[in-house]
């Protein structure tokens, strides 16, 4: 079982490798990977310090070139493969078809992970993916239950990694407009979600706050109750007649004591959302999941998520408060 | 000639209703019927056998029809589903997950690529051509100019001419899917006892800001947009891009005249420049947010 953990700059890489990661992933300083925002990401000289130090160390580094390139764009995907494949990075994680394409024909010696934005979530898509890419793993998407998990596992060609903690993408990844609806930028065509630029926090007289995202209303706070940032689907929303959080709240998922299960069912890797979250935070979530992979290892029937390990991963949890998402059946 | 087609119904409705909306549509002057699920598999008002018969009545009345499959496959039985859709023997199937592609590529099918599967370029296009990809339909988040960008790489790439491209033109547009079924969670039920509570709304749910803005609308486990998007006045423009086909997604109720003003407009018999309702959102073609009426805002 390997830990793949997130990486946005060189001090969260250190903090990662240090922490006991087994692999690190990143992205490069432009819209080629889902996690564009301004100062995040390496640029080819950064990149090529984080492998030196990854590599001295044992860990493997890969590489995010996983959003969706539109015509004017393309020149610059062809680029952000090549510089990966330049760098001799253990994996290129794409999501595109043209990407993963162009990357197994200019590079063949290049390993090849079908990103979660690829959105594949059964077995005959990952076989599509498999014959016609020669991709080796595929990170899935966080929609599917315990159960079908299982299912996927047992016909899939080709390793799987999911994910195992971080923030909670409710919907299918990589089929997700809400962002672009509202906004104009999406994950697919920016690397963005609810992106910075159309953020507003709005103070009001009583203490609360608003806020909004290209002036739509996201959601209002009391006074004193702590806001969140206006992801789309977090907010709270009107649907007959009541106000609520309709489509889910502010919350992040955490799969710990589902461990041995994902072993058995042979999940090869686990993964830790938050390139964008700092060097604190991913030392803290990787020290933590690395302690807990040990323990199961070691003793698979005994395995049990300790107190503190779950109230550390809760102290840096979105709303303070964690699930298993679409792992559990009641959660969907 | 440009055609018209008419997507699959997105929202549950009623049996009786599905076949008398059909009944009716038959007699319209539409190209090509698109019928099936491709929400969720828990809407059985008819039975994987009965979209079939019922695809079959209407190509004998002389419709192009095509099976729509399933948006997001998960569970094993939605396969079995699909590989159903895939053997009927006689009628294409729009693939709408990445798996259906592999299904019907196997078999050496010809396919529709529907809305939901990311076709962002050319080289993407390409891929899929050569997988057996017939026509394709324009995700929903792309501008018209990235359109004409991808058509133009395709014709230089060669294969240009053996892809037919379909627009999503009228209706509440496929924003994303979920596991979590968001009509049980606003009636507080969940999904594996969601009662089928989607059939009391057939036009979806509609959610809005606490400021009473329309924002999107909940059809179970998918979210559409808050409004119709609508392209009429954009037909000519597709025509000179060498636009093929133009969809319109099902509503309730009003399609005869939505189906009349694209069938004036596609052919030139309107002679006014057809205008969009002030509610209806064409952001995305015109390279801004979804939910931008560009007319109006």
């Amino acid at each position: 079982m390997e830990l793949v953990c997130p990486a946005g700059n060189y001090p969260s890489l250190k903090a990662a490798v240090d922490s006991g990661a087994d692999a690190v992933y990143i992205g490069f300083k432009d819209d080629t990977n889902a996690r564009h925002f301004a100062g995040l990401n390496f640029n080819d000289r950064k990149a090529h310090r984080a492998l030196d130090y990854a590599r001295e160390r044992g860990v493997k580094v890969f590489v995010a070139v996983n959003t969706y390139p539109q015509p004017k764009g393309w020149a610059r995907w062809e680029k952000a493969v090549d510089l990966a494949a330049d760098l001799g990075v253990n994996a290129l994680i794409a999501a595109d078809m043209g990407v993963l394409g162009y990357a197994a024909e200019k590079h063949p010696d290049l390993n090849l992970h079908l990103s979660v934005q690829g959105s594949a979530t059964n077995y005959e898509s990952l076989r599509f993916y498999h014959q016609t890419f020669g991709i080796r793993r595929a990170v899935l998407p966080r929609v599917l239950s315990m159960a079908q998990v299982r299912q996927v596992a047992a016909q899939s060609p080709i390793e799987l990694e999911v994910f195992a903690f971080g923030s909670l993408c409710i919907m299918a990844e990589g089929r997700c407009y809400l962002s672009s609806y509202v906004t104009d930028q999406s994950p697919n065509t920016c690397g963005a979600c609810s992106p910075a630029h159309a953020v507003r926090w709005e103070e009001k007289a009583d203490g609360g706050m608003e806020t909004r995202l290209n002036d739509v209303l996201i959601d209002r706070y009391g006074p004193g109750e702590k806001a969140g940032y206006p992801t789309l689907c977090k907010g709270r929303f009107q649907v007959a007649g009541n106000t609520f959080h309709a489509l889910e709240e502010p919350t992040s998922l955490n799969t710990l004591e589902l461990l041995p299960q994902l072993q058995e069912v042979g999940v090869s890797a686990v993964k830790i959302e938050g390139r964008q979250r700092s060097p604190a935070y991913v030392e803290q979530v990787v020290s933590v999941w690395r302690e807990a992979i040990d323990a199961m290892k070691a003793n698979p029937q005994g395995y049990a998520p300790r107190h503190d390990w779950m109230a550390a991963l809760d102290s840096v949890s979105e709303g303070t408060q964690t699930t298993l998402g679409a792992y559990s059946r009641p959660w969907q | 000639m440009m055609q018209l087609s008419l997507g699959s119904i997105l929202f549950f409705w009623e049996r009786q209703q599905v076949q008398d909306f059909y009944q009716s549509m038959v007699e319209q002057p539409l190209d090509i019927i698109y019928l099936g699920e491709s929400v969720c598999s828990k809407r059985r008002e008819l039975k994987t056998q009965e979209w079939i018969d019922l695809g079959r009545e209407l190509a004998a009345k002389g419709k192009q029809v095509v099976l729509s499959s399933l948006a997001l496959i998960e569970a094993e039985s939605e396969l079995k589903t699909l590989r159903r859709l895939c053997d009927n023997g006689e009628l294409m199937v729009e693939a709408n997950d990445m798996g259906a592609v592999q299904a019907l590529s196997e078999r050496g099918l010809p396919f529709v690529a529907g809305s939901a599967i990311n076709i962002y370029n050319a080289h993407t296009l390409k891929t899929l051509h050569r997988a057996g990809l017939k026509r394709w339909v324009m995700p929903v988040e792309l501008s018209g100019e990235t359109l004409a960008d991808i058509l133009s790489d395709a014709q230089a790439m060669g294969f240009g001419d053996g892809v037919e491209t379909e627009v999503f033109s009228y209706g509440y547009l496929p924003l994303a899917y979920s596991a979590r079924c968001f009509t049980a969670r606003a009636r507080n039920l969940p999904k594996d006892n969601c009662q089928f509570v989607c059939l009391e709304y057939p036009e979806g749910l509609p959610l809005a800001s606490q400021e009473a803005q329309a924002m999107f609308t909940i059809n179970g486990i998918q979210t559409l947009s808050g409004q119709a998007y609508n392209l009429l006045p954009e037909v000519e423009e597709m025509k000179r891009m060498g636009v093929d086909i133009v969809r319109l997604s099902p509503q309730h109720g009003q399609m005869a005249e939505v189906i009349a003003q694209f069938r004036g407009a596609i052919d030139g018999s309107g002679n006014q420049i057809p205008t969009i309702p002030a509610d209806a959102v064409n952001g995305y073609w015109y390279k801004n947010a979804g939910l931008v009426n560009t007319y109006r805002d």
